[in-house]
């Protein structure tokens, strides 16, 4: 058994190691965000300021764009969860004609180039006239990002034992109910993962973005403009609010769950 | 109605595939097959040849990037597989909040990201500068522009693609049963050979195609972490598209690519036997 | 499918809207636009025939504007137009990708002003009649105060679609905690006592000018042969190890920070580092170095063309482009802006003053006669040409 402790407790080590690896990046962004720079580049230490945190909103054009970059993200990751969670549920626990199709599709979303994705997009809504704006980015992040979440679910559905929902229906339960008290609890934590994704996906996506977005610009695509003649330190401070918002809603859950306990 | 509901489940994300996916891609097909230039138009000739002139000058390139894609997934197997583990099994009640960290970093730019990596592994920056200075690497010793960091950028960005599916999948198996398994067999190798393994296989299943296939088709990476021979495929789709405004090329490019890619998921799905594990579970 | 439909089916498909043949309509439709030049009359015509609206839609780069936009809200106090500003142009290349289909489908993209880099995008936009051409009569400021410099453009002769926001030039950067001898010629690039530590420019037309200028090719007069050799030299280059990296943007801290100790760079981004302190230093070659512009052009449909006229003129008084300038740091194609500057220096106090002495005295932001003297454009090429020209340096830089 004292192996078994010691092999968890390196793995629980492992963990965080891999997590510190993964942020490392940002604990730079951070540090940037505090630099009392004396030109347009960003990118040698100068000396502390807190400059750039009075002045965060001076920019109205990033500040607009980081808004839009939270707005689309949150609208399309719904919409991303609600059907690609319906679709892996279809691909998962169902057969039916045109699966074999439907799983097709599902790949083609994913191994689709994004620059493809994006000029083929484009040229979709030139030739039917749609405006490019907020909306045909939605659409697009959708598009790419649905998939993920199919394939997550998915991968959760078939794991799960389908007797416990036939229980459940024939015990009385309507389709609706077995759905909302069975099937959506077990599958959750896949729900959450796809939705964690194409949250991800969309906050950050540039390439697909640049094509739709008519004139409606997005955090990232403001960055890489901003990049010929150096990022402002406006940008690390927001990326810096981004993190820090989400490191504080994680202790928050980590408590909240706590106290649960 | 039960005959039903499949169709319903999945109408919305099919309409949404069908009209904005397949659509565009009918008439990148048809472009892959024309030619002519941007100025002068492109006309509909049938031209087959696109594909092996493109294929013909860019076979390196796409080979190369089935070879990155496929290191990095593998290191993305061995690295994120113990994380998924360990959430799953160990995380108690916190294991939202460990996904939650893992992928937060995503959540900003990649370029943010992309400059902190190069501030963190400049040639004599705050890393090997200081291994340097202290005698531990010899003095040309660099990552940047290397093989070695172009894969380990791909394997950096996808990983979490990677940790969240395999996760979503073991969280699902019974603790208990693991220890049932091992009490079972004689060792702990064992017990996960026989017991973890083959239940985790839909979530590696769907971890590999969630990564290896972006990570295929990946042009950032390469342009930013790689020299002078490290050119990927999306690259050179990029280059033909927006440089060279040869839409014919990389239409011809971009689907000898997705079909490459999916004659590769489909053998690794067959050799992994992952489609029998899908479709046993979905009866 | 050169064949352009009968109008009514046309606009079938358009109600189609969604449909597949819609789409492939639009596919296949990337019909023949090449544009004649306009007949002279035709232009006057068409610009006799414009109204100011009162309004301008102007789309730019991140970071070319002050954040305060002052000089653009001085235009709408002193002409009574009022403006919308987008910083919505990110790469000349995915930019010019967005604006081809929907210009091609004969769409507005909504902006009267754009700016992009004289290069292949911006060819392209001239050969597609994708610019408006301009009404010089009604530009009186950029004929008395735009430098000759910059009403001799190799890509827009005559200035007939462009006219200059502003300009850098592509030289050699090098870092001198690591290099200690005075970099002046290109030859330095191609030195194998540097295997490793050499940065070149990933653009076709940045790297080809480059190569060029070793062998002693003017660029401007360039023939296939020229280009042929050039990327001969860029092989030999590249497999000799002396090549560390194909950049893009990201040469400036590459070289800033030592990872490569010379390369090809731009004169902007070289002059931020000097005013953060780090160790690098600019250099226009003797064999030569190149000068691009970003230039302002009316895109085709834009709706206030004249408004649009009427600030790009305005961008042309000294006082503007000084206060414009400042800003951006780049070069300005108002030569009357350095005096304007000195003058500030000279009132101004303190951190300013030195922050202004700094721009007045750097060849960076005004480059001298000598300098000039040096610079070509990007080598101007058709369409044709162009398909001959990237791949040989393409094959060099994506190998």
């Amino acid at each position: 058994m004292r192996g078994i402790r010691l092999g968890d407790r390196l793995l629980h080590i492992y963990t965080w190691i891999i997590i510190v690896w993964l942020s490392s990046p940002i604990a730079v962004m951070i540090l940037f965000g505090f630099n009392d720079k004396k030109s347009k580049s960003n990118t040698s230490w100068q000396g502390f300021t807190l400059r750039w945190y009075a002045e965060l909103f001076d920019i109205s054009d990033l500040t607009v764009a980081l808004r839009n970059s939270l707005v689309i993200a949150a609208v399309s990751t719904v919409i991303t969860v609600v059907i690609g969670t319906m679709l892996g549920l279809a691909l998962g626990r169902h057969r039916f004609r045109g699966k074999g199709f439907t799983n097709f599709l599902v790949f083609a979303a994913i191994s689709t180039p994004e620059l493809v994705m994006g000029a083929s997009l484009l040229s979709l809504f030139v030739s039917g006239n749609v405006p490019r704006d907020a909306n045909t980015i939605i659409i697009a992040h959708v598009l790419f990002s649905v998939s993920f979440v199919v394939v997550t679910v998915r991968a959760r559905i078939v794991t799960l034992d389908p007797s416990l929902e036939e229980a459940a229906r024939d015990l009385g339960a309507t389709a609706w109910g077995t759905f909302r008290q069975v099937t959506l609890p077990s599958i959750m934590p896949g729900v959450m993962a796809g939705a964690m994704l194409s949250f991800a996906l969309s906050i950050d996506d540039y390439v697909v973005t640049s094509f739709v977005n008519g004139s409606t610009v997005t955090f990232p695509l403001w960055i890489v403009g901003a990049v010929k003649t150096g990022i402002p330190p406006q940008v690390n401070v927001m990326g810096t609010l981004i993190f820090g918002i989400g490191v504080l809603i994680a202790i928050g859950n980590a408590v909240a769950a706590r106290r649960r306990t | 109605m039960r005959r039903l509901t499949p169709y319903l489940l999945a109408l919305p994300s099919w309409l949404w595939l069908a009209i904005f996916l397949v659509v565009p891609m009918a008439a990148m097909a048809s472009v892959s097959l024309q030619t002519g230039n941007a100025i002068d138009g492109f006309a509909m000739t049938f031209s087959f040849s696109n594909y092996s002139d493109a294929l013909g000058r860019y076979g390196t390139q796409l080979a190369r990037s089935l070879v990155y894609g496929g290191l990095a997934t593998v290191a993305m197997l061995v690295i994120g597989y113990p994380v998924a583990y360990w959430i799953a099994f160990k995380g108690g009640t916190r294991k939202s909040v460990y996904l939650f960290l893992l992928l937060l970093p995503f959540f900003v730019s990649f370029v943010l990201r992309t400059i902190s990596w190069n501030f963190l592994l400049s040639d004599n920056g705050i890393l090997f500068g200081t291994l340097k200075g202290w005698g531990l690497l010899p003095a040309d010793f660099h990552v940047l522009a290397t093989t070695v960091a172009v894969v380990g950028g791909l394997t950096y960005n996808f990983l979490p693609f990677m940790i969240l599916p395999i996760y979503v999948s073991l969280e699902r198996v019974d603790p208990r049963v693991i220890e049932a398994a091992q009490d079972l067999y004689a060792t702990r190798a064992a017990a996960f050979r026989r017991v973890v393994l083959p239940l985790s296989l839909p979530g590696v299943f769907a971890g590999v195609l969630m990564t290896f296939v972006p990570a295929t088709a990946d042009p950032i990476n390469a342009q930013i972490l790689g020299g002078t021979a490290n050119t990927m495929i999306g690259n050179i789709i990029q280059t033909e598209y927006l440089t060279n405004l040869n839409y014919p090329t990389a239409s011809a490019l971009s689907f000898t690519l997705m079909a490459v890619l999916l004659v590769g998921i489909f053998v690794y799905a067959r050799a992994l036997g992952t489609e029998n594990v899908l479709e046993a579970a979905a009866r | 499918m050169n064949h352009p439909m009968p109008r009514s089916r046309r606009d079938v498909f358009r109600i189609a809207g969604f449909s597949a043949a819609g789409l492939a309509l639009a596919a296949c439709g990337v019909q023949g636009q090449k544009a004649a030049p306009p007949k002279a009359d035709a232009v006057k015509d068409y610009w006799a025939k414009q109204t100011k609206h009162g309004k301008v839609v102007f789309a730019n780069w991140p970071e070319y504007m002050p954040e305060d936009q002052a000089p653009l809200k001085k235009f709408q106090q002193a002409t009574g137009i009022s403006y919308e500003y987008k910083e919505v142009i990110q790469e000349n290349a995915e930019f010019f990708g967005k604006a081809d289909p929907v210009l091609r489908a004969g769409q507005s993209l909504g902006y009267d002003i754009v700016v992009m880099t004289n290069g292949v995008q911006l060819q392209h936009m001239i050969d597609l009649g994708y610019a408006t051409p301009l009404d010089h009569s009604q530009l009186p400021n950029f004929a008395a105060n735009a430098g000759q410099k910059y009403k001799e453009r190799a890509y827009d002769p005559g200035n007939k679609y462009t006219v200059p926001y502003t300009s850098g030039v592509t030289g050699i950067a090098y870092n001198t905690k690591y290099v200690d001898e005075d970099i002046t010629s290109i030859e330095s690039l191609f030195d194998p006592k540097y295997k490793g530590r050499v940065g070149m420019m990933s653009d076709a037309q940045e790297i080809g000018n480059f190569a060029m200028f070793v062998l002693g090719i003017d660029p401007e007069k360039s023939t296939e042969a020229d280009w042929k050799k050039a990327g001969e030299k860029l092989k030999a280059q590249r497999d000799a190890g002396i090549v560390r990296k194909y950049y893009d943007q990201s040469y400036i801290d590459a070289v800033a920070k030592g990872d490569v100790w010379l390369t090809m760079a731009w004169s902007g981004d070289v002059f931020q580092r000097q005013l953060a302190g780090e160790p690098v230093k600019f250099v226009v070659p003797e064999e030569g170095g190149t000068i691009w512009t970003d230039n302002m052009l009316i895109p085709k449909g834009a709706a206030n063309p004249v408004d649009a006229l009427m600030l790009m003129d305005y961008l042309y008084q000294p006082a503007v482009a000084t206060e414009l300038d400042e800003f951006i740091q780049y070069v300005t194609p108002v030569p009357a802006v350095q005096d304007l500057l000195r003058e500030k220096a000279r009132t101004a106090e303190g951190k300013d003053k030195k922050a202004l002495e700094d721009m007045v005295d750097s060849p960076l932001m005004f480059p001298t006669e000598a300098d000039y003297a040096k610079l070509r454009n990007y080598t101007p090429l058709t369409t044709k040409q162009e398909q001959v020209f990237n791949p040989i340096f393409q094959s060099v830089t994506q190998a």
